[in-house]
């Protein structure tokens, strides 16, 4: 059963089509791999049952003719998206329990379209972290890990997402991304990940951290696979006042069109002092296979890219301390009452229910919004964020796309660099800008590092320009020939 | 601007967070190595720029003022932790 494993979603969704293959056959490869691979601990719930009632579904609307754009797909949810009737905790003890009555926008469209939930994924506790390590559930492990080495990291926010689509026990899934957290565990794991414009897919259902910068995207193995999901993912939704109704570019004969004559941006600011040497030469090899495809690259500018972080570090906090307000023992979730006040119990239970880095950011945001700070914190940094913003704008003036690495260095071991939360942020420093500028950015697995690990490329394109994005990332992906092949995943020997 | 463990003390109360006296010191060291981090944004010259709130550029939609939903009870009240007739129970507010 191994080979279904390596169809692509699009090659799946063929052999569907063509009655090669159907629906339970392909799910429940899925389910065995999850199984096989649960070392890795990329799923925190496998909703086994499910699964196999909606690929029998899928499998008589093949047969029927009725099929939808991912009809039979086996789709892995991240646990930040509710879903119905299924457990959703954001991956945080104060959200045991909790089973929503109501099905994400996201997670709705996916299923409308004929995909299958296999489960729910591993993440950091409310999508604070880049390496999955503030989960309740423990981090997910990276498939790349070599089985006589230590477990490296699968990345985060959206760890669980990355290790499973890499070791092959989810075909797609769903990620979301608000400073990097769908592109830089893509990028450590070797998949495609891809953050869209803001405003493209709705927010609604989906665990808030930061809404102003939070926004869904899909994961999977090859950019038109990416895109795929994308299509369905996207659209306008009245239940999420932020949601946008421009309409998707035509994708398809983007990704057909190769890039002969497109001007690709290279921002000075992104070489940074003590990168990973093979960072800076996956970067300079990316800017060779666009040159030889017949692009143009152009050196460009974005000068207030060193603020960003720090811009990024007072905005998400401020509105997760707002938006984690909800959580206080009375609706949902956790609550520790010891006899005392109200105060007392939401005191007592917020403490018992968020996690260290939870509690770091919450108590952040706070005094960044508190009485005689809000202006020299959060206004300063929406002023920096308005700058940061016209760089970009700037820059597309005069370019398609522009291309950064994805990540300052390849996956590290687990439970190393969570002593420093700064060093933590670090890996956010080339993710981060497109988010506070609203833009969308795609991370397309390139090339290996010196010890066999996989390396990302970053693609950027202007706001709605998502076409160009996936005009380049073809191309990145062609050239660069890149085979996902880590060791722990489904089917090989040492899982 | 630096957090010293009294301002701990408040910014927790603030957040509804419980924190221990004896925690309070450390948390009031970590705050401050991010808040020293975060204080680079003062060299930055904002004088005239707009903050920017949202990137979308449109305003907030405005719906019709009538009722879509509704009549989730059952729903609403499904995950309390305590519940009665209907109604999330909290401890006692009013003597």
């Amino acid at each position: 059963m191994s080979d279904l494993l390596q169809l692509s979603a699009v090659d799946a969704r063929a052999a569907l089509d063509a009655k090669e293959i159907t629906a339970t056959e392909l799910t429940q490869s899925y389910l065995d791999a999850a199984v096989q691979t649960e070392a890795l601990n990329n799923y925190v719930q496998l909703t086994h049952d499910k699964a196999l009632e909606m690929a029998a579904a899928s499998d008589a609307r093949l047969r029927a003719g009725t099929a939808g754009p991912l009809e039979g797909i086996p789709v892995g949810v991240k646990d930040l998206f509710c879903t119905e009737g299924v457990e959703t905790t954001a991956c945080s003890a104060i959200l045991k329990g909790f089973v929503p009555p109501y099905e994400s926008t996201v997670t709705s469209k996916l299923w409308a379209d004929g995909a299958v939930m296999l489960g729910k994924l591993n993440c950091d506790e409310f999508a604070m972290g880049s390496a999955n390590e503030t989960s309740v559930f423990g981090p997910a492990v990276n498939p790349w890990s070599q089985s006589d080495g230590p477990d490296l990291a699968a990345g985060g926010s959206s760890g669980g997402s990355a290790s499973a689509v890499a070791a092959q026990s989810a075909l797609l899934a769903t990620g979301t991304d608000t400073g990097g957290s769908i592109r830089q565990p893509a990028a450590f794991c070797g998949v495609v990940g891809m953050k869209p414009t803001y405003g493209r897919c709705s927010r609604w259902g989906i665990v808030a951290f930061a809404s102003s910068l939070d926004q869904a995207g899909p994961f999977a193995r090859t950019v038109a696979d990416s895109a795929l999901m994308f299509s369905s993912m996207a659209g306008f939704d009245a239940k999420d006042s932020t949601s946008t109704n421009s309409p998707l570019p035509d994708l398809a004969s983007a990704m057909a069109a190769g890039v002969k004559g497109m001007k690709i941006g290279i921002p000075v600011e992104y070489q940074r002092d003590g990168m990973d040497p093979a960072i800076t030469k996956l970067w300079e090899q990316g800017q060779a296979w666009l040159t030889d495809a017949g692009a143009e690259m152009v050196p460009i500018s974005l000068p207030h890219t060193a603020y960003a972080l720090p811009c990024y570090y007072i905005i998400a906090p401020a509105e997760a301390s707002s938006n984690l307000a909800r959580y206080d023992g009375v609706r949902y979730g956790q609550r520790i009452e010891e006899g005392g006040t109200l105060d007392d119990m939401y005191e007592a239970s917020r403490a018992a229910g968020f996690g260290e880095e939870v509690q770091r950011r919450i108590m952040i945001g706070t005094y960044a919004l508190s009485a005689g700070y809000y202006d020299a914190y959060y206004l300063k940094a929406q002023k920096v964020r308005r700058l940061i913003r016209n760089d970009f704008d700037a820059a597309f003036a005069g370019v398609d796309a522009i291309l950064t690495p994805a990540t300052p260095s390849a996956a590290f071991p687990l439970g190393v660099k969570q002593d420093d939360p700064i060093t933590m942020f670090l890996n956010d420093v080339f993710t981060v800008p497109a988010n506070l500028a609203g833009i969308p950015g795609m991370s397309v697995p390139a090339g290996l590092s010196s010890d066999g690990l996989p390396l990302g490329l970053q693609v950027l394109a202007g706001a709605f320009y998502e076409d160009k994005m996936y005009q380049v990332a073809k191309v990145i992906e062609t050239q660069s020939g890149f085979s996902g092949a880590p060791q722990r995943a489904a089917g090989r020997a040492h899982s | 601007m630096s957090v010293d463990n009294n301002t701990v003390k408040k910014i927790a109360r603030l957040a509804r967070i419980h924190v221990d006296e004896d925690r309070r010191d450390a948390l009031a060291g970590e705050l401050n190595a991010i808040l020293s981090w975060i204080e680079e944004l003062e060299t930055v010259d904002t004088d005239n720029v707009e903050p920017l709130a949202s990137v979308t550029g449109h305003s907030l939609p405005i719906r019709d003022d009538v009722v879509s939903d509704g009549n989730k009870q059952e729903q609403v009240i499904a995950n309390a932790p305590e519940t009665t007739s209907g109604f999330f129970v909290v401890p006692k507010v009013v003597e």
